[in-house]
Order: structure tokens, then sequence, then C-alpha cells
């Protein structure tokens, strides 16, 4: 998610939410690199943070669809913003009260970063929703473009330290409300895409890959 | 993520150089005295960054926790924390970070929240506000002190803040994000 918000970079509407998006993505980053260097250590195979990020192959991540899809236009960016912050801010919350001590640090933090990107997602998506006819045109489209692949989010898994599962019920509250203050629909459940965290991507993931690791891997080992 | 820093302009140098004794409160005056590398008129002990000085077997340990979780300031500070502790007499200090509990800007102590409006950046509302509303503590002009403000930006020029313009005096201003 990160690196597909740094591409907003000096690309988006407007200046101020080229840092905000940039922001968020700094937050998301600072996330994952923590996440990161704990499952190296868990591994106890000696790999850091950055053997997982940049020496991993795309079959080898175990991310959700939802982060790898592009960009789009800024309201399917919006809207990918809006499920994901919505899906985060419980599941940090749970994490945070997990017996895992390490985690429930981790997690205590990206909560509240959490909070905040979901406070940028609802209020884009409402301003969009309920502009004009044309915003509220796409912002629809991106709502149902992006809908689908928020199935996946809660997959059950009774191994992971909070079952995904357990976290719809606060998702749909929050989404309810937003898409309701927004004048959207919710979208039908329908087409569900999955195998994200079984390692089996879209094809997107292999080109953001490809550009997130090439200098790492041309130049291995290399400091600045 | 590899960044190493030479940087270490936010340390400054003992006042005695590295020749009074080494004491524990000394080297807790070294750590406590680096400057923010991004809000430069703060120490990082009054912005709550500084959570503990020890002395391990002889080796000085600075437990610090970031402000936001990719601030990336932090490589900087490090690099500042262990500049500093060797000039104090405390070569080759260990700095340690914790995320538990987790950074609030209530821990912004009342001087740096002093230093913060002098240098025209707006100290966050306290996040534990107790019986007072949260909506009466407007956000203040540093310049005029105009609480007639809007916010232009929810995000800033770094993690932790957001941008604002005052009504009264026309002026653009920083402000420190409630966490």
């Amino acid at each position: 998610m990160a690196q597909r918000l740094g591409e907003w970079a000096a690309a988006a509407p407007e200046m101020e939410e080229d840092i905000a998006l940039a922001n968020i993505a700094l937050d998301q980053l600072g996330a994952a690199r923590l996440l990161l260097s704990y499952a190296g250590e868990a591994e106890g195979a000696g790999r850091d943070e950055d053997a997982l990020a940049f020496l991993r192959d795309d079959r080898q991540f175990r991310n959700c669809l939802l982060v790898e899809l592009p960009n789009g236009d800024f309201g399917q960016t919006i809207a990918k913003l809006l499920f994901l912050s919505a899906y985060q801010l419980p599941l940090y919350t749970a994490l945070a009260a997990g017996p895992d001590e390490r985690l429930a640090a981790i997690a205590a933090k990206a909560r509240k970063e959490s909070a905040y990107h979901l406070d940028h997602g609802r209020m884009w998506t409402i301003r969009l929703g309920d502009g004009t006819a044309e915003s509220h045109a796409r912002m629809q489209a991106a709502v149902d473009a992006v809908w689908p692949y928020t199935a996946e989010l809660f997959a059950s898994d009774p191994a992971a330290p909070v079952d995904p599962a357990a976290l719809r019920g606060a998702f749909d509250a929050t989404v309810a409300e937003v898409l309701a203050e927004a004048t959207l629909t919710r979208p039908a459940d329908g087409w569900a895409p999955t195998g994200g965290r079984d390692g089996l991507h879209t094809e997107h993931l292999s080109f953001l890959l490809a550009e997130m690791q090439v200098v790492h891997r041309a130049h291995p080992g290399a400091r600045w | 993520m590899n960044a190493t820093t030479s940087g270490a302009a936010g340390a400054p140098a003992a006042a005695d150089g590295g020749s009074g004794p080494r004491t524990p409160d000394r080297a807790r005056a070294a750590a406590a005295a680096v400057v923010d590398p991004e809000l430069r008129v703060v120490t990082i002990d009054e912005l709550g960054i500084l959570r503990d000085v020890a002395i391990l077997d002889e080796r000085a340990v600075v437990t610090i926790t970031p402000t936001y979780t990719g601030c990336p300031a932090m490589d900087v500070i490090r690099a500042d924390i262990r500049a500093a502790l060797a000039a104090a007499g405390w070569p080759d200090a260990e700095v340690r970070t914790v995320y538990s509990p987790a950074w609030s800007t209530d821990w912004i102590s009342p001087a740096g929240r002093t230093k913060l409006a002098a240098a025209g950046i707006s100290p966050p509302a306290p996040v534990r506000a107790g019986p007072v509303p949260l909506t009466l503590l407007r956000t203040r002009c540093p310049r005029c002190g105009s609480a007639d403000t809007e916010q232009l930006s929810r995000f800033g020029s770094t993690a932790c803040k957001s941008l604002w313009r005052c009504r009264a005096c026309r002026e653009p201003f920083d402000h420190l994000k409630a966490l």
C-alpha cells in the first residue's frame, strides 16, 4: 500500500493531497518495516526486513489483493484507502489487546495512525460522493470496482492471532455509515477474488515488485 | 533502510568535553540535550521521545520511542544520541527503540510546547482533555494568538504536523497533530 500511495507523489489532484498520501504511505511503510522485522526474527533464518521486502518473489508474498491493485483514478485510490483503513483499525485494535507483547506494541502504535487514515478516506469519500454529479458517479464506480477485493480481507483463518472473520462487523458498520453520508450505494456481494494470502496474486504485484526491488537487487548490500 | 548518517549536527558537544566524571546523570543530560532534527527548537526529552537512560555494564543504554512508526528522523536521532554520549564520555552507547506505550503528544513538556509556539509551530491540544470538550480548545495562531484559524491540510511537511492558516493575521502555520 505504501508503494502504491507513493506513486501519487507529485501527481495528486492538489499539493496538499500529495503530502497527505505520502504521509499515509510513510505510516504504512513504518508499520510494514516493524512487522517484517518481527517476522524475520520469528522465522529465525536470518532474514531481516530488507530480505523479506526486496528478495522475495511475487509468489512468496502473502498480502491481500486489494493493496496491490493499481491506483486507478483518485476516487479508486480513496476507495482502497477507506476499505483498507476500515479493516486495519479494528485489526490493530484487536492485536493491541493480544497476548503477543511485541505485536501488541506495534499494533497500538499503528492503530492511532490507522484512525487518522480512516478519517482521511472518509472525508474524501463523502466529499466526492456527495459532491457533483460527475464526482458522485466516479466515486460510486470506484467503490464498485474495489468492493470485490474486500471479501478476501475477512476470510477466516483460525490460526491467525486475530481471526479476520471477527473484524467484519466493525468494517461493515464503518463502511455503511460512510457510504450513507456520501450518498453512495454499498455494492452487492458477488464475485470475490482471493488467493493473495496463499501467494496467488494478480499480475499487478509482479510489476509493482519489479519497480520496488530493482535498485536493491542491482546493488546488493549497497549503503548510503 | 540501510541509511547510515554522519549527521551529528543536532548533538551538542558536552560542555566539559569527555573529561568529566562518568555519572549516570551526565549521560542522561547529554541524551536529553539532543535536538530533534525536524523540530529543531525542541530536544528529544521535551518532545517525550526520550524514554530512559541507563548504565548497564559500564555502557550507556538510551531508550527512545518514535512519534510515528515511519518517522524518517529516527536514524538521525540515533546517530545524534550516540555522538552526544560519546562527547560526554560514554563511547559506544546503545540506542534501543521501544513502541509501547505508544507516543502521545501529551508527553510534550510545557517547556517544549512554549518553544514550539515561539518557533511558529502551534502545539497540540491535550488528547485527554478531561472535562473540557476538545472542540473548545481551538487551534490558536502561534503568531497573533487568534483562535480564528482554519485547517488547510490534515497533513504537513512532516508526519507529525498539519497545515493551518490564521484568518486574523492571514499567516499560514504548522500545527503539531494531537496523537
